[in-house]
């Protein structure tokens, strides 16, 4: 293989990686918060895609618009699951909370399926993305460069978020003890809200983009690819945002490489995730950049 | 106890009674969905072994029943049928060898193979606890419908196995889910139970008192394994055919709606909610069909019944956490008096 085609695959492998970086971000800060592992992440996720569509096909809202639009949509979805479904259960052992979140992803799917059909839609990509950059043999898709770069950018933010604001203070706070915080006069159901409606939008931005990357929608789409950002949260360290982001482009990165230099694995990429999560946990429970929790249990 | 006993065996009395003049009262359509009933319940008590008895949060059961009944298709289905059948690559050598007519050696197969990969998996999915215990056990779910998927020369690949001979009647897999239902009664009651149950009620405590957590979560485990790969092959042979799509998620979804619904913890619970899902899902099928309400033609909507069974799933969850039965038996309720001197 040429190295021509080696960086365009490293590229393509960033772009992927960034894209499970950004859903990753939602379960880690949700796992950090209430030590759940939000099933119906992936789904919200779904529902950003289909909510920018929507926008772009019924509404002819321009693409930056519909990106926006979908980001508000899936905030609140983001908090209505919370406030619906895991607010009651706050105090119940966490087994409820986990099957409850399963309940949850099926739900959405399920609604989504009678509403629109399981048959995937086209994503109408707008002109200025799909432009290609040829470069030395190499052709690149702006929408390839414009993800990695978006998705540092997001870190940066959510990052200056939860170290330098009130806020941010206030959910680092409740990811290291729920009982004082209470104590402490914070809100814990507000900054869980919060916590729900950043995680919500940035998976609705990833969903966005990998409809763009991958041009359709489809109601299922969102729980492989939530597992795997689950696993890419957990191979960064559960709890930890760059960690998160890090562990999305590793397993990106890996499914492009791996596939591009060994073809025959090409049918196993999906499990690349799972199987790095099981080695990661066998070897470093907490994750390459992990917090340590105590020992989880429900 | 003696009590208890009689009243154990005149339930299962009562059940073999029913099974055998049912073919008798209903129509073939109706012994067909009690044949699926009795293999949920098989799935469903054992599958409650491991999540709600001893407290082990898998999601895998789609992998051990996908190895049931792909191992009882090949085992059933001749060469020939196999050299006709694999259209994608040729059948290796080692498929085209194991063949028997025998339904039992196909089912027991599909048991110890089952219950052999579970003793593998073990050794890696109970060095983890809690929640990333479930997310592990998911990922070997996916990878286990992957290599289905992937080893064309085995399983045929996306296109699956057809024409296995329909050897399930309700006989077989009446007979079978009140075998596994005693078997797992016993074991419930049995010095494993116990421990089972005290790693499910505390971990650290159940180490520090001297049992070998990681053998009693494998016992379970593997138990499980072996009941699920039975029903896989029963599945199979009801369905005569099996495609890696059959196995994905949704079934591992459908057996947990069964046992939350039915209670954690519960044998018992586990059979109700089995007959409630799998009988109310057939009798929910209309839900999926176009419907006339009020004189206005409402069009087909394929999925609504999934629908209606997640939300089921939220509303247990939220109101009546416990499910059905709690975590008590049936005899528990029945015999409420020797209640106190458990405890």
């Amino acid at each position: 293989m040429d190295s021509s085609l080696i960086l365009q695959q490293i590229i393509n492998g960033f772009s992927l990686g960034s894209m499970y970086a950004l859903i990753a971000i939602g379960y880690t800060m949700v796992y950090g918060v209430l030590r759940l592992i939000n099933f119906a992440h992936g789904d919200i996720m779904m529902v950003g895609a289909y909510s920018a569509l929507f926008c772009v096909t019924s509404m002819n809202v321009p693409f930056l618009g519909a990106l926006s639009l979908a980001m508000l949509f899936a905030a609140a979805l983001g908090i209505a699951i919370d406030r619906v479904a895991y607010k009651p259960l706050r105090k119940a052992p966490r087994i409820s909370l986990l099957i409850t979140a399963i309940g949850i992803s099926f739900l959405i799917q399920n609604v989504f399926n009678v509403l629109f059909g399981s048959t995937p839609k086209y994503f109408p990509v707008p002109s200025y993305l799909e432009a290609v950059i040829n470069f030395n043999n190499i052709s690149i898709s702006i929408n390839s460069i414009l993800v990695p770069i978006l998705t540092f950018f997001i870190l940066l933010v959510v990052l200056f978020i939860l170290y330098k604001s009130k806020y941010g203070i206030a959910i680092r706070a409740l990811a290291f003890d729920v009982h004082t915080v209470n104590l402490m006069g914070i809100d814990a159901n507000r900054i869980i809200a919060i916590v729900f409606a950043l995680g919500s939008a940035l998976a609705a931005i990833g969903g966005i983009f990998w409809a763009v990357s991958y041009p359709s929608v489809e109601p299922s789409m969102g729980t492989l690819i939530g597992l795997k950002a689950f696993g890419a949260a957990v191979l960064g360290g559960i709890g930890s945002v760059a960690g998160a982001v890090l562990g999305g482009l590793i397993i990106g990165f890996t499914e492009v490489v791996v596939v591009a230099i060994f073809p025959d694995l090409s049918g196993f990429k999906d499990a690349f995730a799972f199987i790095f999560l099981v080695l990661i946990l066998l070897f470093k429970p907490t994750g390459i950049l992990g917090i340590n929790f105590e020992k989880s249990r429900f | 106890m003696i009590a208890r006993k009689i009243t154990h065996l005149s339930f299962f009395i009562i059940a073999l009674a029913v099974l055998f003049i049912s073919p008798y009262f209903f129509n073939d359509y109706k012994i067909g969905i009690l044949s699926n009933i009795a293999i949920f319940v098989i799935l469903a008590v054992s599958y409650n072994l491991i999540n709600g008895v001893t407290g082990q949060f898998s999601l895998e059961p789609n992998g051990f029943v996908a190895i049931g009944a792909y191992v009882a298709a090949l085992v059933l289905l001749t060469s020939e049928s196999k050299i006709d059948q694999f259209s994608l690559e040729d059948p290796s050598n080692f498929i085209l060898m194991i063949h028997s007519p025998s339904f039992i050696v196909a089912l027991l197969s599909a048991g110890v193979c089952a219950m052999l990969l579970s003793l593998v998996l073990a050794f890696a999915v109970f060095r983890v606890r809690g929640d990333y215990l479930a997310i592990v056990t998911l990922g070997f779910g996916i990878i286990i419908k992957l290599m289905a998927i992937n080893f064309a020369s085995i399983t045929n690949g996306s296109l699956g196995l057809n024409d296995i001979p329909k050897h399930t009647t309700l006989y077989w897999s009446g007979g079978i889910a009140i075998f596994s239902v005693i078997i797992i009664l016993n074991i419930v009651s049995s010095k494993f139970g116990r421990a089972m149950k005290a790693v499910r009620d505390d971990e650290d405590a159940a180490l520090a008192m001297g049992i070998n957590t990681f053998n009693i979560k494998t016992l379970a485990f593997s138990t499980s394994a072996f009941l699920e790969g039975v029903g896989g092959g029963l599945l199979a042979c009801a369905l005569a055919s099996v495609s890696p799509e059959q196995f994905d998620f949704l079934f591992t979804f459908q057996l947990l709606i069964i046992i939350v619904l039915g209670g954690l913890g519960s044998t018992t619970g586990a059979i109700i909610g089995a007959i409630l899902v799998i009988g109310g899902s057939e009798y929910l099928r209309f839900l999926d069909e176009s419907m006339n309400i009020f004189g206005y033609e409402t069009p087909a909507m394929p999925g609504l019944r999934m629908v209606v069974f997640s939300i089921i799933l939220i509303l247990v969850m939220l109101f009546a956490r416990r499910g059905i039965m709690g975590d008590k038996e049936l005899t528990d309720v029945l015999f409420k008096f020797s209640k106190g001197k458990k405890k």
